[in-house]
């Protein structure tokens, strides 16, 4: 925990084996306890990495095969997915229409690029395009109509209905999470009692009862008539359950701000709306951007939630391959690989998050004291 | 007067409670209709029926043909409960080794930590759940090729098997005694912080009071003749007789929960002891303290504060997520109750709202807890 400051002419003077050789006793051997950490830690890594390795890689095989008989038993098998990595990413949707997804998906990663990269021209537009037009077409691409042929949501499954649940949740938990926030801090105590309720109910309650609550109970509580589609219902309890969890990180920026802003917007003659459509929310969303990211972190992964009330994303898909007769018994790599995507799309987003933090930490006002 | 504020503050107001009143009402006449067409109304008559089905572990006596639906509640109650007991304590001393880990100067051990905490941050907890179950614990060997601890303790395919302490009865009497011993060793210690404050000296509590909590029960246990016996677990035929069993299910949430939080807690640890200025550690050494004392008196208390609130949000988390339980048939609440209760009686609306309350209540009571430690622990500003 203490800090050790190489002096100067410790760093220039020295050979370079000799400054590796510092750096080797600074790190691993400063002290006894840490001689032994190393030591320690250094076994356990030998005892574990290299078997694990073993398995994961070397005695691992790749290819497709019919079943798990053509799998060396020794190391992972990893044909279960390879012979079916169609379904891993695309569920059940029919083989000559996946082009559409594809498309979607370039169309969707091409706009955020667009929107997250400093240097690209007319980044505003982006944004607004990504979160108000993007929604549609993508809607238009996945289900059809209009020329395309329909596919009926049954039919999505995989990788790509995960995608889509944590971009509808992207899509209307900022909303939601913005309007109960300023709901919650409103003047009215109509509304912000009705806010505080919302928002505590939501968040004392764990996931997978809102998930209940809108697959099973929403049909009951509507008229004979109506009829929503399984997919939809499961994607408003996300947008509930997402949205009061949106709103406590949006009012952690409205807190931040100090009280001159609105004291200042509201002398300058604005209203209500305008006053936090142009001065406070621009600044109170900025401060909160990594705990924006981080809950949409969360949301992404507790798509997986979703098997549970029947429907087929990732872990869902993973679970019938591992169920299949002929690939009994291989829930290990059906998992890891399962965990290794969703692993690799949240560490880009806390990644990027770190790096807004890091943006944040060294940001404008700061500079200009 | 529709431009007047304040008219039009009571004016919104109205329209919302309006809106919210006009949306239950049909919110509840059409449930009304929908229930009466499939002929069910609300109710709680089924809380004294029969259950009827089995349950794998229970803490408390359970009787499929007998215990009603109400006996199903409580255990679900207590199973969640359980699970989330053992995988608080076991989360934070994980998630502090971590911390310490990724706090030290060695930089192999920063590394394990640093993957440690991404690999169990950024996989989503029910992933890790089915893993555990599916992938590592249902693979274990088969009840005849168990693993065998000194021949004490089993780990196969249905669980894990422990020893179980039969203790003689002189062991109510020794707890009670051992009670009054803690509650002495708190007073004492209370006590010895107000002599230090009026006279400066500190007399050796620690000591004193190890002395106390353990000397007196052990002499007493000695001098009554507390005999223990060991309830060994034997392999009788096809499966294992006596012991304490873990069932898979059990172990399986446990190592899941416990991992994925202890992630979570060893950051808050992390960024706690860091958020403390460096400063104070200098300013602590040139009052001339000892490392210990410095840890104790200087940097702990100040850390605590920091890590205090997010790490009541991650014990509130770990409770809601203990309800994931439902995918690998752990029998907690939501599986026993809104789950296998709800198919039997088909009482959605009546399940459902019993097993939210139950949680809110628990987060209510843990969040009141938290607060009352936080504000003790916050600083006192003049």
């Amino acid at each position: 925990m203490t800090k050790q400051k190489t002096l100067p002419h410790q760093q220039y003077n020295a050979y370079w084996y000799q400054r590796v050789l510092a750096w080797i006793i600074r790190n691993f051997f400063s002290s006894i306890t840490n001689t032994v950490l190393t030591v320690l830690l250094g076994y356990i890594l030998y005892v574990t990495i290299p078997p694990l390795f073993d398995w994961l890689f070397i005695k691992a095989t790749f290819s497709p095969a019919e079943s798990r008989a053509a799998c060396n038993p020794d190391g992972a098998c990893w044909s279960v997915i390879t012979s079916r990595w169609e379904q891993f990413f695309y569920g059940f949707y029919p083989e000559d229409q996946r082009w559409r997804i594809n498309l979607a998906f370039i169309i969707l990663i091409m706009l955020t690029f667009w929107m997250l990269f400093k240097k690209l021209p007319a980044r505003k537009y982006a944004g607004l395009i990504l979160f108000l037009v993007s929604p549609g077409l993508c809607f238009w691409l996945f289900y059809g109509g209009w020329g395309l042929p329909v596919v009926e949501t049954g039919l999505w499954g995989g990788l790509m209905l995960n995608l889509i649940a944590g971009g509808v949740g992207i899509v209307f938990t900022l909303p939601i999470g913005v309007i109960l926030a300023l709901g919650r801090r409103s003047e009215l105590p109509v509304i912000s009692t009705f806010c505080v309720i919302f928002i505590e109910f939501v968040r004392g309650v764990p996931f997978i009862t809102v998930l209940f609550m809108s697959s099973v109970m929403l049909p009951i509580f509507l008229p004979d008539g109506i009829v929503i589609d399984k997919l939809l219902r499961a994607m408003i309890g996300i947008a509930i359950f997402g949205g009061a969890y949106m709103a406590e990180v949006v009012r952690g920026g409205l807190q931040a701000l100090s009280k001159g802003q609105y004291e200042a917007a509201y002398a300058l003659g604005l209203g209500y709306w305008k006053v936090n459509r142009l001065i406070i929310l621009p600044q109170a969303l900025r401060i909160v951007i990594p705990g924006i990211v981080n809950s949409f972190i969360s949301l992404f992964k507790d798509t997986t939630l979703l098997t549970q009330i029947g429907i087929f994303e990732l872990l869902g898909i993973a679970q019938a391959a591992t169920r299949d007769p002929n690939w009994a018994g291989l829930g290990k790599e059906g998992y890891i690989f399962t965990a290794l995507i969703f692993f690799s799309v949240c560490l880009a987003m806390s990644r990027y998050s770190l790096h807004i933090e890091h943006k944040l930490n060294q940001s404008s006002h700061k500079k200009r004291l | 007067m529709f431009y007047n504020q304040k008219y039009r503050n009571v004016f919104f107001q109205i329209c919302l409670i309006a809106s919210i009143f006009g949306l239950a009402y049909w919110l509840v006449d059409n449930t009304r209709a929908n229930l009466a067409q499939i002929g069910l109304d609300i109710g709680f008559d089924f809380w004294n029926q029969p259950a009827g089905f089995d349950i794998a572990f229970t803490l408390i006596d359970y009787n499929s043909a007998t215990s009603t639906y109400s006996r199903v509640f409580f255990i679900g109650v207590l199973n969640t409960l359980f699970v989330s007991m053992l995988g608080i304590v076991a989360a934070t001393s994980l998630g502090f080794v971590i911390a310490f880990l990724s706090l030290t100067q060695n930089l192999l051990a920063r590394k394990i930590a640093g993957f440690y905490v991404e690999i169990f941050r950024n996989t989503p907890l029910l992933v890790q759940c089915v893993f555990w179950y599916f992938g590592v614990i249902t693979a274990l060997p088969s009840v005849r090729n168990s693993l065998n601890i000194w021949d004490i303790s089993f780990i196969n395919q249905r669980g894990m098997y422990f020893p179980k302490p039969l203790f003689s009865d002189i062991i109510y009497v020794v707890l009670i005694v051992a009670l009054c011993c803690v509650a002495a060793a708190i007073i004492l210690s209370w006590l010895n912080n107000k002599r230090q404050i009026k006279t400066g000296k500190r007399l050796p509590i620690f000591w004193i009071n190890s002395a106390i909590m353990i000397m007196i029960p052990a002499s007493l246990a000695w001098s009554l003749g507390l005999t223990v016996s060991w309830d060994i677990p034997v392999l009788q035929g096809f499966n294992f007789r006596g012991g304490i069993l873990f069932p898979p299910e059990l172990m399986a949430l446990f190592l899941a929960l416990t991992m994925y939080t202890s992630a979570y807690i060893a950051e808050i640890v992390r960024s706690g002891f860091l958020s403390v200025d460096f400063g104070q550690t200098e300013a602590a050494k040139a009052l001339g303290l000892r490392q210990g004392f410095i840890n104790k008196l200087i940097i702990i208390p100040q850390a605590l504060r920091v890590i205090i609130p997010p790490l009541t949000n991650q014990y509130l988390n770990l409770i809601k997520n203990s309800s994931l339980a439902v995918a690998i048939g752990y029998p907690d609440l939501v599986s026993v109750f809104t789950g296998t209760t709800l198919n039997q009686t088909g009482r959605a609306i009546e399940i459902v709202l019993i097993t939210m309350l139950f949680y809110l209540f628990v987060s209510l009571v843990i969040s009141m807890l938290m607060n009352w430690y936080n504000r003790r622990q916050a600083l006192v500003e003049r």
